[in-house]
């Protein structure tokens, strides 16, 4: 027992009106200040243990490293520290709702990172003997017999390590298939409110990108897309659902169209969330698709990767899978690891995101067929449910029901003073993060609203609690509550022109 | 199901409020006919079965720490702090998204600001980035900013180059009109791989690629070939796939390299078959502005405190869209934090101790094998891995050695199918390899050749 609190009992105490003190140690109480390790630690300090290895003859052919390196260590403790403290300045998940539309912040299942840790998978060696990784094979194949039974497509790609990756897959499978076919194209088309890696993707493959117009429902014109189909496109580039959280109604005609013109139809799996396991993309027309792992299923986003980005094939491409590649055989399974002709060759080292393909899985046989239908219901549910309880509040950009992310516009803040970042600012001082902003590019102001199936009702009703109060705010020109927003974060707004202008980008002992 | 927690009676009442009876009525836009397939996937499974079903299949792999271990190649076996790996896991680390809120998000905007700091003293350079997806995806993004930089179109990659990394610069550049010139490997005379890029190099070329130590384990100064390329304005590429070497070896930014791209799994990250791993990517001051990937940058907020931020972002594909350096979306945060915290524990005393110690116990390996008939060492520098020419076939004795419970090393056939290098196995010893192992792999040698 540190005290005998018997005889010193607690209570309120007094409300201070002088509480805009700064303290000794710069720490606020739980928010501990924390310097660079550079600031904290010394080269002559290491948290590990140095391993003695007595004298020897080098090796190196004279090569060793003289100079200082300047990387400081800590020991142990202080290492601990370092880290528990910058972890508390994050928003994560694990905090609360976190509505950024098409990046599908779902609860990541602790299942899932005990299986990628045993030692069985965390463990092996990309390069040991085939006879030594069977379950490793097994695995592999298991999750591409799952991701294609979900699409309705017959084969897979595992190796890309992004969804960006994935794309460039696809597309590079779909120029290859055409220049076997000895058809050289130049074109592709991608909606405006297609994610800036798809034009990126097209250009990197040497293709011209032209936009597609959207009608005023959000989706696709077919008839403008029909005239802008020719013999000089090779691929079309559509999200489905789209960036606008809408289900492309007329995809089969659009697919049509495309095939129509001798071109390929590339979907961009990014909001597969919605509609996994009620509808499938190989019954739609599609030629290529790549998942986000780290979406749809789950894996953790770690404050920016490791993402995982698979991509299902249609019959016309599949020729053109990039190796390695895993095949069933007498004894079991192999890998395919050496490019014939018509494969695109090869995209990474060794066999991809090994530990996401353990966690993707992982998440896939905790919920099942029935569970990931139900999941992709519930995402599309919680959707809607932000979007009926906030149409009359904020202003909705297409009618509904939408998929699985409501989008917004910033009408509703016409002549209020506040911007949409001020709004999404606000949010973190209601403890939310922000939802997604200023995409798609298609409307003005947008806010791309996206729940997932993790959150409950109790919570859905508190974040649109919040959203309307805000709305109302903002509308009753408590303009203030929104312009130096957030208030309540351990950071101010911080100034980005200012790292850009003069660009800071390591520590060094001049500063 | 456990991860959902909406109850029947919650739908009811969302879809009263949404004002729909049924929930298919807000998947209308979908045609009908293809709605609701059947799915041919087993139904859902409690936590218990899919750890049992998982750890049935773990099993029937060999794990790295389980067994004698000689394998690298471009990926090693070291021991990382149990520190690490529970650090990262922390939620607020683990399930957070990439920065771009950076009020909310300074833990991890901090932990980059720190990591490049530490990538770009490591190798030797100005700054690095805030990572790629891994070393060979890395290689490719050096060699198309190479071309960016210099605005030439040859690239040669040189025979110490891991034919992965070869192989995906070639990919990713087949539809661009990069013009890309691999060179033979050459595991018996290092010199002459050296001497071979040299030479190669002319007024056309924008980049030499060369892998130091190289794919066979030999370390060389490369300080000729900087210099080569740089009288021909060229820039020369250094690739470190085994970044433990950094605290032994000089910095391939000492010898003159221009960008330098690394493989940053031996820090901190495990083997996990391949990936997710994290591509290390460092270059000087002038080149930053063609610099692939994310950036963190420092600054301060409205009350003037010191913050962070992803930074020069007008290079990237969510602004520049079809004019972009890279499509590179992500980087490889966790991994990333992974390595951070690892060199963090380290220090510089760490590591070089550490560093120290894979170089001995591959001279133990290296004076342990040179004493076994059949096999010839071909090294004679190296960090932790040296390429040995033996008198069989090598992928016939790795897989000889496998059957008795050691894992050999990495036959270059495996690596160069058709190569004429079918006796050559490599072979890394790391820290982890213990006295023991290495008893236990000489005699098996001995055995089976």
């Amino acid at each position: 027992m540190s005290m005998n609190n018997q005889g010193r009992p607690t209570s309120a105490g007094a409300a201070s009106e002088n509480t805009d003190f700064e303290s000794f140690s710069g720490h606020k109480g739980l928010r501990l200040a924390e310097p660079l390790i550079f600031e904290l630690g010394s080269t002559e300090t290491t948290g590990v243990d140095v391993p003695e290895v007595g004298e020897f003859e080098l090796a190196i052919g004279g090569l060793d490293r003289k100079n200082p390196i300047g990387c400081p260590g800590l020991p142990e403790p202080d290492a601990v520290r370092h880290y528990t403290r910058l972890s508390r300045r994050n928003y994560g998940i694990d905090m609360g709702v976190f509505p950024l539309g098409s990046c599908t912040m779902k609860h990541n299942p602790r299942l899932n990172e005990k299986m990628a840790r045993l030692p069985g998978f965390g463990d092996i060696h990309p390069l040991q003997p085939k006879s030594t990784v069977r379950g490793a094979m097994q695995l592999m194949d298991e999750l591409s017999h799952w991701l294609c039974t979900l699409t309705g497509m017959p084969a897979v790609a595992l190796s890309p390590k992004a969804g960006a990756h994935g794309e460039l897959c696809g597309v590079m499978a779909i120029r290859s298939a055409l220049e076997a076919r000895g058809d050289a194209r130049e074109v592709i088309l991608c909606p405006e409110s297609a994610h800036g890696t798809n034009p990126a993707t097209a250009a990197f493959c040497g293709y011209k990108v032209k936009a597609i117009p959207a009608k005023d429902n959000g989706r696709v014109d077919l008839e403008a897309l029909k005239e802008a189909l020719d013999d000089t496109v090779a691929a079309v580039m559509l999200t489905n659902p789209n960036t606008c959280g809408l289900f492309e109604n007329e995809i089969r005609e659009i697919a049509d169209a495309i095939h129509a013109a001798g071109a390929f139809f590339y979907c961009d799996g990014a909001n597969f969330n919605a509609i996994m396991g009620k509808a499938r993309p190989g019954d739609l027309g599609v030629d290529a698709m790549h998942f986000n792992l780290h979406k749809t299923f789950s894996t953790p986003h770690g404050g920016g990767g490791p993402g995982s980005g698979p991509v299902v094939f249609s019959d016309a491409l599949k020729a053109h899978v990039p190796v390695p590649f895993v095949v069933k055989t007498e004894e079991g399974f192999d890998f395919v690891e050496d490019a014939d002709d018509k494969s695109m060759g090869r995209l990474v080292a060794y066999h991809g995101q090994m530990g996401m393909y353990v966690r993707a899985l992982s998440y896939m046989l905790s919920h099942g067929s029935d569970g990931i239908r139900q999941a992709a219901e519930d995402a599309v549910l919680n959707a809607n449910y932000v979007l009926a309880s906030l149409g009359d509040v904020m202003t909705a950009s297409f009618e509904g029901p939408c998929m699985h992310e409501a989008l917004f516009d910033d009408r509703f803040l016409k002549d209020t003073g506040v911007t949409t970042l001020d709004f999404a600012k606000a949010m973190i001082d209601e403890g939310y993060h922000p939802m997604t902003m200023y995409f798609p590019l298609v409307v003005h102001g947008a806010m791309l609203i996206e729940p997932t199936e993790s959150e409950s009702k109790f919570n859905m009703d508190q974040f649109i609690t919040s959203m309307r109060g805000l709305a109302g705010e903002a509308k009753g020109g408590n303009v203030e509550r929104f312009s130096g927003a957030p208030y309540h974060a351990p950071w101010k707004r911080l100034d980005e022109t200012l790292a850009a202008r003069k660009p800071v980008l390591r520590y060094t002992t001049e500063d | 199901m456990r991860y959902l927690p909406l109850t029947a009676t919650d739908r009811q009442q969302m879809l009263e409020k949404i004002g729909v009876r049924h929930v298919d009525e807000l998947f209308k836009d979908i045609p009908n006919d293809v709605l609701n397939p059947e799915i041919d996937l087993p139904r859902h499974k409690s936590e218990m079965e899919v750890e049992r079903y998982l750890s049935r299949m773990a099993a029937k792999n060999t794990a790295a720490g389980s067994v004698p271990f000689f394998v690298g190649a471009g990926a090693y076996k070291h021991h990382v702090p149990a520190t690490v790996d529970h650090m990262i896991q922390r939620g607020e680390f683990l399930t957070a998204y990439t920065p771009y809120q950076p009020e909310i998000a300074q833990g991890t905007l901090q932990y980059i600001f720190e990591f490049q700091t530490q990538v770009a003293q490591l190798t030797g350079m100005d700054v690095a980035n805030a990572s790629m997806y891994d070393g060979s995806t890395g290689c490719s993004e050096a060699v198309m900013m190479a071309r960016r930089v210099t605005r030439k179109k040859k690239a040669i990659l040189a025979g110490s180059l891991h034919a992965h990394y070869a192989s995906v610069v070639e990919t990713t550049t087949q539809f661009t009109d990069d013009v890309i010139e691999r060179l033979a490997p050459n595991p018996a005379a290092p010199e002459a791989e050296l001497q071979a890029a040299i030479d190669a190099i002319d007024a056309d070329t924008s980049c030499v690629v060369f892998q130091n130590p190289g794919v066979f384990g030999s370390v060389l100064d490369l300080r000729p070939l900087a210099e080569k390329a740089h009288e021909n304005k060229a820039l020369l590429i250094v690739v470190v796939t085994e970044v433990m070497s950094l605290g032994l070896i000089e910095s391939p930014g000492e010898m003159g390299a221009d960008i330098v791209v690394g493989e940053g799994q031996s820090i901190g990250n495990g083997l996990n078959f391949g990936g997710p791993y994290l591509g290390l990517f460092a270059t000087n001051q002038k080149y930053v502005r063609q610099m692939p990937g994310r950036l963190c940058g420092e600054t301060v907020d409205a009350d003037g405190t010191r913050g962070f931020v992803l930074t020069l972002s007008t290079r990237e594909q969510h602004i520049r869209r079809e004019k972009a350096t890279s499509n590179i979306c992500t980087n490889s945060g966790l991994c990333a934090l992974a390595f951070t915290i690892h060199m963090t524990l380290l220090g510089e005393k760490g590591l070089r101790g550490v560093s120290l110690a894979n170089h001995k116990a591959a001279v133990d390996l290296r004076n342990a094998l040179s004493a076994v008939d059949g096999v010839e060492v071909l090294n004679s520098s190296f960090f932790n891995e040296f390429s040995v020419k033996l008198s069989k076939d090598a992928a016939t004795v790795v897989d000889a050695l496998a059957d008795k419970g050691i894992l050999a090393g990495v036959p270059a056939s495996r690596l160069y199918p058709g190569g004429g290098l079918d006796d050559v196995l490599i072979l890394a010893a790391t820290e982890t390899v213990s006295a023991d192992d290495i008893e236990a792999l000489a005699a098996g040698l001995k055995e089976v050749l």
